[in-house]
């Protein structure tokens, strides 16, 4: 039994569950029901658009739409006959109502924060990565050492409009006097709430613990604030759990229930709604933890790119903001520049016509591609803005290398400048997950697309969300681990397969290694040559051992020339044989380049070309 | 083919109506003074409410300069909280030993004493606060005051709304430079009847018509499309977000279909001509994400000139429902929905989807994905 909104719930007893996530463009609904084995499956999606804005300025009109949805697919009643839209609970055991629903939220721009810290690189670091981990995107970070202007930094602030605000600074023990003069320029600042102008905006204190009831005094009188355990109690250790937690409660008690379109929703759920990207976080850490392994993971949206990590057991949420598929489409083509998109395209399109379809996406963002070149065109931005959100994310997955010089404030430590932790070579699964990645046409273009936009190295096992609903179990997990841990093998990781990357470069086409690949029943030998890609057919559920040779200069994850034997698994996909060398090369001329990519494209089926013409 | 039909298939649409009753909230960022009551009858550019916006704050590390502990600082303050300090004004002081030396802190700015710390030793100064008004945009009736916060404003009027515009609020009388919709307007077509003018181009205007139209005074621009490359050019930076309407230009444009060279609706076009002479209200703001807003063209008209009987377009499609293709390879097409099978079918990328059969003007049937259609009443 557990808690519910106050109710105690039979959690061993959940027969069938409703998840939804309100994203910022689609609303997408999920039902999950457990099986008589006791196993949980999914069952139904139904998806609609979402419905935070006029006219309806109410979420749970695209909340019902997408979950009729369901009820036309599964048979199931899930809604009550009432004007207002009302879930029946519990399930009868036959065909109506469910037992728990539960829902995560991206809309209406999601949790929208500001994090301030004393030192740049040491505690508004460590705040950063808390709200990120938390789901939160960062409107803006200061720190007392940032060089900006006192006045300057009032003045960036008192313009925004937060969901929130999470200061951190100090050591538990240490100075109080930065932290308490980061309390005065949010006081000075007086940023108002993004909604409703007259609740107080909800400041979270994550610092120096013996500043806490200053900064409580300094700051009670016009916000609303809440003092949690230090994320930096000592230099050499970062502790920002218990600051996501708090987060996520004020999220849902503050946040959520000013947003318009949200009341109703708030009282619908069984449990908190919780931001989408911390529900999509949240599995990636069960995925990491479950498998005992090092994860990257991808969360493609139409807003936004959120980027995941957990390496040697370091979580890590990072989110580019303004790089998505819709929304932020046109940030994309801004920040990567035309002709890195072009470099993707196997065919010929002039820039305004280029620069005009995705404009075009960015202001009718629902929209799909009905032509290949078009899904081509959506595969090319999804590449680069995965590129540009991961190099953002090794600028936040680097080691705390604080070195204690003096105790004055300016220069008081000094950060490792390493680019980051993260060793591709060492990285056993990449995961995607969104819109795009979740519903390629064909799922081999998914596997390109991880493998090219993160420059997969070493031995990997590529994996996408089969129908978008990491988000969904996230938050299931909260309730039910189990119930999310069934969906998540059985239903929800698709594998495609692994891929071997021999890493290295060459100027001309010759053989970089071999790979032996041996089932049960049958076996293989490639000879990789540079510049190629090939695929071996191990479907799902199969497994392979295989024996990757590199040439003297190659690496495919054990050093420069040495052979790596170990076992994989098959998917959808296969083994991908990547032996295009790294860092990834494409050639500078228009032909050979479209030689290139249709050759890579056609050696796993990627694409619907035949003749190597695009059809 | 089937002749199921999905029930609640919604599709957004753009609002384009010859006559509708427009209710505008015009919001302080603050609240603050509302200047007119419910019932009165307002013009385009009365102040209808006004705030005051805190001024900016000045911090002063005091004990610093006073070389003193934070904890001293109340001792040596020469203000009080609340109280107004002129510009280089002594608002800390120190003694030093039998008098000799003296230390002071000077406001660095005219304003008030906010706050000072005796943790940081920080003196806060805030300036005076800055005044803020807003006009009616639309002329109208006040149908309500929200408490201190904002006013509606109701009135009739022709509205068009755009899929993407750049610029803020301007008023002006509809000018209708080119004859037809199709049409590109160019440089000839503007001339110096079109200071203060809201021009109406067609399919779409070249870089050097909208800058002789921006030489000429002209206040805004309505065209069906623009390429997304010359907004660069305008700009002189490239859109990234789909968030508009703060560009400091001085021409407001409104995009009524989308990027690239692209027939305006006939039925905006026809309302547009057909008002031309009067005066409008328009704003280029748009904003995909987190609340959508488009852009808007509002023309005010006599209550006897409008006829409220235009078919509504409602939140679903069905047979026979007017709409118009927002994706390549059929985009700005426009016509009337034949069939909604019920059943998932593939496009060309493989993309498995629910579609809709188009009849287009042209008579072709098309199929395309449901998400890549709009209502539209043309």
């Amino acid at each position: 039994m557990v808690s519910v909104h106050g109710a105690q719930m039979d959690i061993e007893n959940l027969r069938l569950v409703l998840a939804t996530d309100v994203g910022s463009t689609t609303t997408k609904a999920r039902l999950f029901k457990k099986m008589e084995n006791g196993e949980y499956r999914f069952i139904s999606s139904g998806e609609a658009p979402t419905t935070v804005e006029k006219p309806f300025e109410d979420v749970t009109v695209g909340l019902r739409n997408a979950i009729r949805e369901i009820e036309e697919l599964s048979g199931y009643k899930l809604l009550a006959d009432s004007a207002e839209t009302r879930i029946i609970m519990p399930f009868n055991g036959k065909d109506t109502g469910v037992d728990l629903y539960v829902s995560t939220s991206s809309a209406g721009g999601g949790l929208q924060m500001i994090v301030a810290g004393v030192v740049k690189t040491m505690t508004t670091e460590s705040s950063e990565r808390a709200a990120l981990g938390a789901g939160a995107i960062i409107m803006d970070s200061l720190s007392i050492d940032d060089g900006i202007p006192l006045h300057k930094k009032i003045e960036k602030l008192r313009f925004l409009r937060p969901d929130m605000i999470l200061l951190a600074g100090g050591t538990d023990g240490g100075t109080k006097a930065h932290v308490l003069e980061m309390a005065e320029i949010i006081r000075a600042a007086e940023p108002k709430p993004r909604f409703g102008i007259s609740y107080s905006l909800p400041v979270v204190f994550a610092g120096n613990k013996l500043a806490a009831p200053d900064v409580e005094n300094m700051l009670k009188e016009k916000f609303f604030v809440k003092v949690t355990e230090n994320l930096r109690p000592v230099l050499e250790i970062e502790n920002v759990e218990p600051a996501r937690n708090i987060i996520h409660e004020i999220f849902m008690e503050h946040v959520m229930s000013h947003a318009p379109g949200y009341e109703k929703l708030v009282k619908l759920v069984s449990v908190p709604v919780m931001p989408t990207p911390a529900g999509e976080g949240k599995m990636i850490r069960t995925i990491a933890e479950a498998y005992d392994i090092n994860v990257l993971g991808v969360g493609l949206g139409g807003a936004t790119t959120n980027i995941y990590s957990v390496y040697e057991n370091k979580f890590v949420r990072s989110v580019s903001a303004n790089l998505g598929m819709s929304y932020s489409i046109g940030n994309v083509l801004k920040s990567a520049g035309i002709n890195n998109i072009v470099r993707w395209l196997p065919f010929e399109i002039s820039e305004e016509e280029l620069y005009d379809r995705i404009g075009n996406k960015m202001i009718r963002p629902t929209t799909i591609p009905q032509t290949l070149e078009d899904l081509l065109i959506e595969h090319a931005i999804a590449r680069e803005a995965i590129r540009l959100g991961f190099q953002h994310h090794k600028s936040l997955a680097r080691e705390l290398k604080g070195v204690h010089r003096e105790r004055t404030i300016s220069d008081v430590f000094e950060q490792e400048v390493k680019e980051t932790y993260i060793d591709m070579k060492k990285i056993n699964m990449i995961i995607g997950t969104g819109g795009l990645l979740s519903h390629t046409p064909r799922r081999q273009q998914a596997a390109l697309i991880l493998i090219d936009a993160f420059q997969a190295e070493g031995i990997v096992k590529l994996t996408v969300d089969s129908a978008f609903m990491m988000p969904h179990l996230g938050v299931l997990s909260t309730v039910h681990p189990k119930a999310a841990l069934d969906v998540l093998e059985k239903d929800c990781l698709v594998r495609l397969g692994t891929v071997i990357v021999f890493s290295g470069l060459s100027e001309k086409n010759e053989v970089i290694g071999h790979v032996e690949v041996k089932t049960e029943d049958k076996s293989y030998e490639v000879e990789v040559k540079y510049g190629e890609i090939s695929s071996i057919p191990i479907g799902l559920n199969k497994r392979a051992n295989i024996q990757a040779k590199p040439e003297g200069n190659f690496d495919v994850g054990g050093g420069k020339g040495k052979t790596v034997t170990t076992n994989v698994e098959g998917g959808i996909v296969g083994i991908v044989i990547d032996g295009r060398g790294r860092p990834l090369a494409l050639p500078e001329k228009f032909e050979e380049r479209r030689a290139s990519l249709l050759k890579w494209f056609n050696a796993v089926n990627a694409y619907p070309i035949t003749g190597g013409e695009i059809a | 083919m089937s002749i199921t039909y999905s029930t609640h298939a919604y599709t957004p649409g753009l609002r384009v109506s010859w006559c509708t009753t427009i209710r505008k909230e015009r919001r302080l960022p603050l609240p603050g003074e509302i200047l007119v009551k419910k019932g009165e009858e307002v013009s385009q550019d009365q102040i209808v409410a006004r705030t005051q916006i805190p001024g900016e704050v000045q911090i002063v590390n005091a004990a610093s300069l006073l070389e003193i502990e934070p904890e001293e600082l109340t001792r040596y303050m020469t203000k009080k909280i609340g109280e107004k300090v002129e510009k280089d004004e002594i608002i800390a002081f120190r003694k030093g030993f039998f008098g000799l030396t003296t230390k002071q802190v000077r406001s660095p700015i005219k304003g008030k004493i906010e706050y000072f710390s005796t943790a940081t030793g920080n003196i806060s100064i805030r300036t005076e606060p800055t005044k803020i008004e807003i006009d009616a945009y639309i002329p109208g009736k006040i149908l309500e005051t929200l408490s201190n916060e904002a006013v509606v404003i109701e009135t009739k009027a022709a509205l068009i709304e755009g899929i993407f515009g750049i610029g803020g609020e301007k008023k002006g009388e509809v000018h209708v430079a080119v004859k037809e919709p199709l049409q590109e307007m160019l440089p000839e077509n503007v001339n110096s009847s079109c200071k203060g003018k809201i021009i109406v181009g067609g399919a779409t205007a070249s870089f050097e018509a909208i800058k002789k139209a921006i030489d000429y005074g002209a206040k805004g621009l309505i065209v069906g499309g623009l390429a997304f490359k010359q907004i660069k050019e305008i700009l002189g930076y490239e859109i990234g977000v789909a968030i508009t309407g703060h560009e400091s230009i001085p021409l407001t444009i409104i995009l009524t279909e989308g990027f690239g060279k692209l027939e305006m609706a006939k039925k905006t076009f026809n309302i547009l001509k057909t008002f031309e002479g009067y005066n409008a209200s328009i704003n280029g703001a748009t904003q995909i994400r987190a609340g959508v807003i488009r852009p808007e063209i509002i023309i005010p008209i006599k209550k006897e000139e409008c006829d409220e009987k235009e078919e509504i377009l409602s939140g679903s499609i069905r047979p026979g429902t007017k709409v118009r293709i927002i994706r390549h390879p059929y985009f700005g097409c426009l016509g009337k929905v034949v069939d909604l099978p019920i059943e998932i079918d593939c496009v060309e990328a493989e993309c498995s989807v629910r579609v809709a059969v188009i009849e287009l003007q042209d008579g072709r049937r098309v199929k395309v994905p449901r998400a890549n259609i709009e209502l539209f009443d043309w």
